[in-house]
């Protein structure tokens, strides 16, 4: 990547601002569903810079803000079994659990790991045959293509020792919900480049279609998200419907077949409970039958019966774009990235910390 | 005491037991230990003040106002591209001596060693810190080893502490920056962190990276003699990377930090790595940079002194103090936005210093 790719010039970008600036004729309420996309948009200042009345809302994308408090118990008993070494994305380290963090119980002397890649987990596995390595698969369907790579593999290599906790989420799923939600404000979806990069843009169809809404996709640069956003203006300020691609470089209409072919080899659609927002039919994925061995929920027992959410947290209304982070009254007084009291608040992608890292309720005069 | 029958070398080698790494016995006050300590320690370290292999160094009387300071060394792996924990031992004390407004002079050097470290591995590492010492202008007068079991550290841990005289007359510190006053920054951020990353075996990915890690004594020098009146702070944005020590700066002063976005020097390689792994290269540790804060009217002229050494060649300026917002430091970005450059999260990062 480069600094100077044209993706990142600040002269087409603001050249794209002047041109939303002349496009917009009223308010609109457009929602970025990739907490990439939300951490982009205050990262660069796009937020300041945009027409007043171009309201962008924030979507359920950041993986981790969405992976229920019952899987984090889950994965804290597992990793407080004494065979056990957890592995996981970095992100997962303090999200809360009913009672404790990942990175708590390690300091207590638990075996947790961070790893950048399920395959480095799949590493661990053979040179650690005397414990039990488990990988936390979490995230969207970008993530899905890893893990499902990872579990094939161990399963070729019989690697007995290996097993994933899984709660892999699809987001069309979750815009379904969001836009037959009474409470729905949003007119228009930037859809998450990186998502669509895997599935294409076909499954998008029917959403925009069956509700008439707008959706663009969308990458994560200041010029991409300008893109994303000009091309849903134009359509809606004239009533128009569509699925359209403004990430062309990476997304082809099919998506990747390979990654959809190795997902489709492990996993199976299921319903998925998601953080803030409930049971959504058919918005997971978990291990086929097949893949029974290697699936954590299948070989340990857990006992979630008391996991329960922190009741401040408003992370749902949070994660349906109905309220904004400064709008809690627990926003950096009682929860903080240091003290987090729900999920969003953790990830760097997570909602209310992007604003709490980037703005913290402060103006800026120069 | 060494056996004058058997010539030995400085690991102990006697014909019949050769030890390649390091046991137990080397730490216990034996004979390994002496000759670890006359044979690679002092040799390597060579000064008047250890030649005397007392319980303490003897010092001379040292004129006015002294700094001191002490830091312990942990990184992961030991030896990285651009150097290893002996030069980021040395490098590291003498520079906090450096941002005190200290010429370093002293330093301690406490091993801890691991049973089964590398006997040539230590002394490369002592070699290093030899060099780097050199380099500095200081001396290594004191020292301590101890050898704990395997599996009771990770290979060697360094602890240094080090004294210096100050050279700077004003007061200067994190409590002194004043509205109005310049941001200065010697060089590209992010080098040390991402060069340490780099080596980690899991990560998979290899880079053209090297640490940063250099003693600044000269570049410090070089302000103090010219303009030393007009410098309010200075400090090496180690842990928490230039974020880290922004924040700190604008808390101690109640005063808000803003900077420019573009002037911020990153190489292209440490931000290609930065966001293939998540990173903000703001918050990466250096090892041989430092922020200067200085009056407005002498930006220009330490700019320039920076400038002229060959560790301040890429430095630029990059932001002012300004009044209100206390505690603040947010960043103009580059598309004339404003975003809010917090305290650093207690990153889980692997140990970088």
């Amino acid at each position: 990547m480069n600094a100077a790719a044209p993706f990142r010039d600040p002269a087409i970008a603001r050249r794209l601002l002047d041109e939303i600036g002349r496009t917009m004729t009223r308010p609109w309420t457009i929602m970025e569903i990739c907490g990439g996309q939300t951490y982009a948009i205050l990262h660069h200042g796009l937020d300041q810079l945009l027409p007043p009345g171009l309201e962008l809302v924030h979507g359920p994308g950041c993986p981790v803000c969405v992976t229920p408090i019952d899987f984090i118990d889950k994965a804290i008993s597992l990793a407080r079994r004494p065979d056990v070494i957890v592995t996981t994305f970095g992100d997962m380290m303090r999200v809360p659990g009913t009672a404790a963090n990942l990175l708590s119980v390690k300091s207590e002397g638990a075996d947790v790991r961070i790893v950048y890649s399920p395959l480095d987990a799949l590493d661990l596995a053979r040179h650690n045959r005397d414990k039990k390595i488990i990988f936390l698969a979490i995230g969207f369907e970008t993530t899905a293509p890893n893990s499902a790579l990872a579990v094939a593999q161990a399963r070729k290599e019989d690697l007995a020792n290996f097993s994933m906790l899984v709660s892999h989420m699809l987001v069309p799923p979750a815009m379904r919900v969001l836009l037959g939600s009474p409470m729905n404000q949003v007119q228009a979806f930037l859809a998450a480049g990186h998502v669509c990069a895997v599935t294409g843009w076909k499954p998008y169809q029917a959403l925009a279609e069956e509700f008439r809404v707008p959706i663009v996709v969308t990458g994560f640069e200041s010029v991409d998200l300008l893109r994303g956003i000009l091309q849903v203006l134009r359509q809606l300020e004239a009533g128009a419907a569509r699925v359209e691609n403004a990430y062309e470089r990476i997304v082809k209409p099919e998506g990747n077949r390979l990654a959809l072919a190795q997902i489709e080899e492990v996993y199976e659609v299921c319903d998925r409970t998601w953080r803030g927002l409930g049971t959504l039919p058919q918005s997971g994925w978990r291990l086929r039958p097949d893949y029974a061995a290697y699936d954590a929920d299948k070989i340990y027992t857990f006992d979630t019966s008391s996991s329960e959410e922190n009741s401040e947290c408003i992370s749902g209304l949070i994660l349906r774009g109905v309220k904004k982070p400064p709008q809690c009254p627990a926003f950096s007084v009682r929860c903080t990235p240091q003290h987090p009291l729900g999920a969003p608040m953790v990830s760097s992608e997570g909602a209310c910390a992007a604003y709490y890292l980037h703005h913290n309720g402060v103006s800026h005069e120069r | 005491m060494s056996d004058e029958r058997i010539p030995e070398t400085w690991n102990g080698a006697a014909p019949q037991a050769t030890p390649q790494t390091v046991h137990m016995s080397h730490g216990s006050g034996g004979r390994l230990m002496h000759t670890l300590i006359t044979s690679l320690f002092q040799s390597h370290f060579a000064n008047p003040f250890l030649d005397a292999l007392d319980d303490g160094a003897v010092l001379p009387a040292l004129p006015g106002r002294l700094a001191f300071t002490t830091d312990s060394y942990v990184v992961d792996p030991i030896f990285f591209p651009g150097g290893n924990i002996g030069d980021l031992a040395v490098n590291g004390t003498v520079n906090d001596l450096c941002m005190c407004g200290a010429v370093p002079l002293y330093l301690s050097a406490g091993f801890i060693l691991e049973e089964g470290l590398a006997l040539t591995d230590l002394e490369e590492i002592v070699a290093s810190m030899a060099e780097a010492a050199k380099k500095a202008g200081v001396h290594i007068v004191t020292g301590d080893t101890k050898v704990v079991e395997k599996g009771k550290a990770d290979r060697l841990f360094i602890n240094t502490a080090g004294i210096g005289t100050i050279a700077v007359q004003h007061p200067m510190g994190s409590r002194h920056l004043q509205p109005g006053d310049a941001v200065l920054l010697s060089g590209p951020v992010g080098d040390h962190g991402i060069a340490v990353l780099s080596q980690r075996k899991n990560l998979g990915f290899s880079s053209s990276i090297t640490s940063d890690t250099a003693a600044l004594n000269e570049l410090t020098a070089a302000l103090y003699k010219t303009r030393g009146e007009a410098v309010h702070a200075m400090r090496d944005p180690t842990r928490g990377g230039l974020a880290a020590v922004l924040n700190e700066f604008a808390g101690a002063s109640a005063v808000s930090i803003q900077l420019e976005e573009t002037a911020i020097p990153v190489r292209p390689e440490v931000r290609t790595a930065c966001e293939l792994l998540g990173l903000d290269p703001l918050y990466i540790a250096n090892e041989g940079k430092m922020v200067v804060i200085v009056a407005e009217p002498a930006s220009m002229e330490a700019l320039d002194i920076l400038r002229q050494h060959p560790l301040g060649r890429e430095a630029e300026y990059i932001g002012r103090v300004c009044s209100g917002n206390p505690g603040l430091v947010s960043m103009h970005t580059e598309l004339g936005g404003w975003r809010i450059i917090d305290q650093p999260m207690g990153e889980l990062l692997p140990r970088i210093c």
